[in-house]
């Protein structure tokens, strides 16, 4: 069965029709070769699809684009503005946080979302205190990217340039 | 496979009773794992996202009010929202899957899966959360021990839908805790819930991935009822605490899988049960 | 003319990923993201059998579905039906039988992948299942076992002979290990895309470690010459050794030609899991003998590596396990027999560390044991038997350039230690209020902070059961292809104007994996040309090979090649110069056109090892990594946390420092994973978990903090003095995590990965 929805792509309105098995990120990619998010897993383990929907990170993979019409999906390829990389991207690129890139797409995406969660005073697991601002040390960070796995193992390059983000 | 969306409650339950074989979908994390992994197809899905009352929570009336957890309340949302009120199930709830799959993912969708595996079922057993399944004959109530019929199978009907769960607030100290070979990102080997309550003096208890279906361990329960100093000061006496801890193993039924071994299950389950108490017990001091 | 210039970003400098700014943007072309209007989509069929014949396909319902271009058998095959690395004994589809499970049947090609992928379950095949051989030791050692392959079971005996054996020791430890089926789960699954070509050959974008390798074994398959197979290097999202046979290469060109359209054939999770070999699992017994004093007299040791199905690369396997049997220690008298069988399993091979890993986890626990008999520290039974430069390895060959191994250990040991368990501090959380309630401590009492704790937030200790441990592990890796191989790398690299200004071209066939090789060569050419701007070309058959990314041999044989080629440039400038004086390059340039060259860098030859006694210089390179491991346990629940590692290392020269910390926090991380999480669980050669829910690689909050020394003490031989930096890190990390996890808990545990059952059960007795 066939469905139209429209989704706003890193700021394009991107219509489309497609069979309503097809998840946000077999749409991205094979309906509209937005192919930043990538397909690691195909089952939410890897972190690797991971867009801003709405705002909020979430794994592509694992949410039906037709639950989605309407909505504001940002990748990794729509962080950029006006052609300077986001602040978290130059991050990475300063701090060599990744190896073979392949995870990164998805970690950026997830980072942001990150920041924007501590920014809006969401906790985490082991906030210290809930009622006031978060602090964004190595553990936090450990703490909230827990969702995106690496495998060439960069982590320790990946909390270096958030510890580099969260204090600008 | 047909994509049903209703606009409101009312239509959902409708479809839902002409369409008894579609698969609910909320967040999708639990639902879009069988589907990418091809290994059950539903027929029809049945999209609750539109239906927008379902992620809000409220207060049910009455003399002894519950939390009345809407169907749509993301895992993200419970913990910042009701983690106060439910520090068990918020502490189940921060080990789900990923910050990403919190931030979709719903402990309604969690029950709908029945996945004995699923984080927040013991919480809810140990509360004696309450299940209100509807459909357009009327609404029930289901006791959460009566809800899981099997391996991923419930008590729902056909033409039944989750709308929310009912689940006391917490009227003593609750701990979960869970093994998992990682420190993130992982399924249960076991978990293991307890929730106090010191005014009417008793423990509630729920097991996770250590029998076909979540369950309570029910003699354990009854022993702490009966055993424990409820008005003692200082700690639990540990032979008390172990003989729990071996009443809670003896309820589960675990098997060997690829994440563990029954006789392992069997041991971290005493383990988390005997300290949990201790826990709990220390708390309640304030 | 100058060329002496040291350009800011040249060899020594943590010179940027040129591919660096499109990844972290989303933009780089990983295989697959390729895409070409009207191509179609691959689909394999897998055995679901590890032992059967095949009595019937029947590809008919297939070919009847709607959107089916093509579905091709062993019959369809052009040319040879076998391929692999060192033994063409693998088939392109399975011929009459089927040896493993997973093993590819036959393929589709269908508009739409999911088309494809039903079309793959509609081909009806008759299976005759057999009895699987499973257990490598005794398909090895046993000669009734059946055989998996007509010429035996045995892939590669290789024996060690070195003085005499097992005389005049105070001191004897003996122990048997295990080590589990590793995956490299590398994130970005086995993906090519085949286009058809208008000379009848094929062009395929494929993402792989040695593009040359793949067209050697492809082409006469596909019954094609050399050069009607070219290969282009797709984004490549991670290997480990996973790309280096073959997966969809051949399959995705078959289609291809057959179908007259483009073909793209994507694995997914669970299919990568089928579709690449695995680290082999080891089974190992050493005995050790040394003075009461702790020097070692002699070692004995037998390894049996389960190959699985086909040969992939396990006779070179076997050749590590055997020559570095040992690990850096100076012993006389050795006598090792390591082997590869054939088994039901699925196929092994190539895998970060490569042999030396699994050895090196036995003999590091054997130096452990003998600390503890003799009375030593784990440090000091390794210093007082360490190589170093001149030092005779079992296999006669001396060590011909620095390895102080001594040093290293004690620099290792002098790294402060981290504090003891955490807790949160006092004071830094609120009391009672909705925070601590929020968090479930409804009391005063303060809960530490479950992240810094053995089951992490699982919230299973606070406290209770944990124990400290430090362990150390030391480990040895030979650096490019060993036992003779004729190992070489190829550079092609052009200066000319672009834009007015002089700019360098580096092409050549290395493969970047992620290990920042094309950083390296571009850092080379502006070391030895003096030019800023430099373009390393996509890598492509159309240059000649370069070997493979593995081994860590990149930066020491394509490095070699990209530095032999800017200097036959640059004696090309600088001849024109001395004509021509008082030139800039640019203005060179311009006279004069372009200069290109190209050439071919080999390292030193090797030799193979002894058929009998195991003797040879069969290594052009070894290197040097020492752990130390820091970890609290959970001893009731088994539950490990690892708190700290520390590493120093030896490589010789720096080339690029933040890409080589990179690599070796990276090495560290999947040995850890090898200690505590990763393996492929088996019953009767069946896979039980391929997924990443149930195989568990590490993630952040696994992964600890590190402490790094990297010692730059030059290897005359080698470019730049550099020693080969990737591998060596995987070795030393999983012993010293598993020390450290023995001495906190007290048990002997001789298996990884270590499994909360075999520390919690062992405990309760």
């Amino acid at each position: 069965m066939d469905a139209r929805i429209t989704l706003r792509v890193d700021g394009r309105v991107r219509p489309l029709a497609l069979d309503t098995r097809t998840t946000l990120l077999d749409a991205l990619r094979d309906h509209l070769s937005v192919t930043s998010p990538k397909k690691g897993c195909d089952h939410g383990q890897c972190g690797a699809c991971t867009v801003l929907l709405d705002g909020r990170r979430v794994v592509s993979c694992l949410i039906l684009a037709v639950t989605c019409d309407g909505a504001e999906v940002t990748t990794a390829q729509g962080l950029a503005q006006e052609g300077e990389p986001h602040p978290v991207q130059r991050a990475f690129l300063e701090k060599d946080a990744f190896q073979c890139g392949f995870c990164t797409p998805g970690q950026v995406c997830s980072a942001v979302g990150m920041l924007e969660e501590v920014k809006a005073g969401h906790p985490s697991e082991v906030t210290d205190d809930l009622t006031g601002p978060v602090t964004l040390d190595d553990e936090e960070i450990r703490e909230r990217l827990s969702g995106n796995l690496c495998r060439c193992g960069a982590y320790v390059n990946i909390v270096a340039a958030l510890r580099e983000e969260a204090e600008s | 496979m047909d994509f049903l969306r209703p606009a409101t409650w009312e239509d959902a339950l409708a479809m839902k009773a002409a369409r008894p074989d579609a698969t609910p979908i909320q967040g999708g994390t639990d639902v879009m794992v069988e589907i990418n992994l091809d290994k059950g197809r539903p027929t029809a899905l049945l999209d609750l996202n539109p239906v927008a009352e379902l992620s809000r929570w409220s207060w049910t009336a009455g003399p002894a009010p519950m939390l009345r957890v809407g169907a749509g309340v993301t895992y993200t949302r419970l913990i910042a929202e009701l983690g106060g009120w439910l520090p068990g199930l918020a502490q189940a709830s921060r080990t789900v899957g990923s910050p990403q799959i919190r931030n979709r993912g719903t402990l309604v969708g969690n029950l709908g899966a029945a996945s004995p595996a699923g984080d927040g079922h013991p919480p809810l057993l140990a509360s004696g959360a309450l299940v209100e399944a509807e459909s357009v004959r009327g609404t029930r109530l289901i006791p959460i021990g009566e809800f899981y019929m099997g391996v991923k199978r419930n008590a729902l009907e056909g033409d039944e839908l989750i709308r929310a769960v009912h689940v006391p607030p917490a009227a003593g100290p609750q701990c979960f805790a869970k093994v998992g070979t990682r420190n993130a990102m992982v399924i249960a080997v076991c978990s293991f819930a307890v929730a106090l309550d010191l005014r009417a003096r008793r423990a509630g208890t729920g097991i996770g991935s250590a029998a076909p279906t979540p369950r309570r361990a029910h003699a354990a329960e009854e022993f702490l009822a009966g055993e424990l100093d409820w008005d003692g000061a200082g700690p639990v006496d540990p032979a008390l605490a172990r003989r729990f801890g071996e009443l809670v193993a003896e309820a589960a039924a675990p098997i060997d899988d690829v994440r563990g071994r029954a006789d392992y299950r069997r041991h971290a389950l005493a383990v988390m049960a005997r300290r949990a108490l201790g826990w709990a017990w220390a708390e309640r001091e304030v | 003319m100058k060329t002496e210039t040291r350009t800011s970003l040249g060899v020594g400098a943590s010179a940027p990923r040129p591919d660096g700014a499109l990844k972290v943007a989303g933009a780089f072309a990983y295989a697959s993201d390729l895409w070409l209007d009207g191509m179609l989509w691959g689909a394999t069929l897998r055995s679901p059998h590890p032992s059967a014949w095949i009595r019937s396909i029947d590809v008919g319902p297939a070919l009847a579905l709607p959107g089916v271009f093509a579905v091709l058998t062993h019959e369809d095959v052009p040319g040879a039906k076998f391929y692999g690395l060192e033994h063409a004994d693998q088939p392109v589809l399975a011929v009459d039988q089927v040896r493993y499970q997973g093993e590819p049947v036959a393929i589709v090609a269908a508009d739409h992948p999911e088309t494809a992928r039903r079309a793959a379950a509609a081909v009806v095949v008759e299976y005759e299942v057999r009895a699987a051989v499973t257990d490598a030791r005794r398909a090895a050692l046993d000669p009734a076992c059946p055989l998996v392959h007509p010429g035996g079971n045995v892939v590669r005996h290789q024996p060690v002979r070195a003085g005499s054996a097992g005389s005049g020791a105070e001191v004897v430890v003996t122990g048997e290990y295990e080590v589990g089926m590793q995956d490299q789960a590398f994130l970005g699954p086995e993906a090519g895309l085949a286009v058809p070509a208008d000379d009848g050959g094929v062009d395929l974008y494929v993402a792989t470690q040695w593009l040359h390798v793949d067209r050697d074994q492809i082409a006469p398959c596909l019954a094609l010459p050399e050069d009607k197979v070219r290969l282009t290097l797709a984004g490549v999202g991670g290997a480990f050794g996973a790309r280096e046979d073959l997966s969809m290469q051949i399959h995705a060109s078959m289609l291809a030609l057959r179908t007259g359209r483009p073909v793209k054939i994507v694995y997914g999770r669970e299919e990568s899991f089928f579709g690449h070999v695995h680290r082999h699992p080891a089974w190992m017994r050493y005995e050790h003998g040394a003075t009461a004093d702790g020097r070692l007299v002699y070692v004995k040791a037998e390894i049996v590596l389960d190959g699985g199905a086909y040969c992939s690369s396990s006779p070179a396997v076997v050749g590590n396990a055997a020559s570095l049997g040992v690990g850096p220690y100076e012993v006389e008298n050795v006598w090792i027999d390591a082997y590869a069988a054939y088994t039901n399993n699925p196929p092994c091979g190539a895998m970060r560390g490569f042999g030396a890993v699994q050895a090196c986890y036995a003999y590091e626990s054997q130096m452990d044991r003998l600390a503890a008999a003799c009375g030593l520290s784990p440090v000091e039974i390794r210093v007082r038997n360490a190589v170093s430069q001149g030092s005779r390895l079992a296999t006669g060959q001396v060590i011909d350039s620095p390895a102080p191994l001594a040093a290293m250990l004690g620099e290792l040991a002098a790294m402060p230690l981290p504090g003891p368990p955490a807790y949160a501090p006092s004071g830094s959380r609120r009391q009672g209020g909705s925070g601590a309630r929020a968090r479930g401590m409804i009391g005063t009492r303060e809960e530490p902070d479950p992240r810094r704790l053995p089951g992490g937030v699982g919230r299973t200790t606070r406290g209770e059961g944990v124990r400290r441990g430090v362990g150390y592990g030391v480990g040895i890796k030979n650096i490019c292809f060993s036992e003779g191989f004729d190992d070489y790398s190829t550079a092609r690299v052009r200066v000319e104007l672009l834009g007015g200004e002089p700019h360098a071209l580096v092409h050549t066939a290395a493969a970047e994996v992620g290990q920042g090789l094309v950083a390296v060569q571009a850092q080379i050419a502006r070391t030895e040309l003096g030019v800023d701007r430099v373009t390393v070309a996509p890598a492509d058959t159309s240059v000649g090979s370069a070997g493979s990314s593995s081994a860590s041999r990149q930066s020491y044989v394509t490095g070699g090649a990209v530095k032999a080629a800017c200097e036959a440039v640059r004696r090309r400038l600088e001849a024109l110069a001395a004509a021509d004086p008082g030139l800039s390059l640019g203005e060179l340039l311009d006279r004069y056109g372009p200069v290109e060259e190209t050439r071919e860098y080999r390292h030193r030859p090797t030799v193979p090892l002894d058929p009998v006694t195991g003797q040879g210089d069969s290594h052009t390179q070894l290197a040097l990594c020492v752990h130390r491991a820091v970890v609290d346990v959970d001893v009731e629940l088994g539950l490990v946390k690892v708190v700290e590692l520390a590493a120093v290392q030896d490589v010789g020269r720096i080339l690029n420092p933040l890409a080589l910390e990179g690599q070796i926090h990276g090495g560290s991380a999947q040995g850890l994973g090898l200690a505590l999480l990763e393996e492929i669980q088996m019953r009767d050669g069946r896979v039980l978990n391929p997924s990443f829910t149930d195989y568990l690689i590490p993630t952040i909050l696994d992964m600890p903090p590190m402490r790094l020394s990297i010692l730059e003490n030059p290897d005359p031989n080698a470019p730049y003095g550099l020693r080969g930096a990737g591998e060596p890190p995987t070795l030393s990390s999983t012993p010293a995590v598993a020390a450290a996890v023995r001495a906190a808990t007290g048990l002997a545990l001789p298996r990884v990965p270590i499994r909360p059952e075999d520390i919690a059960l062992a405990h309760t007795g």
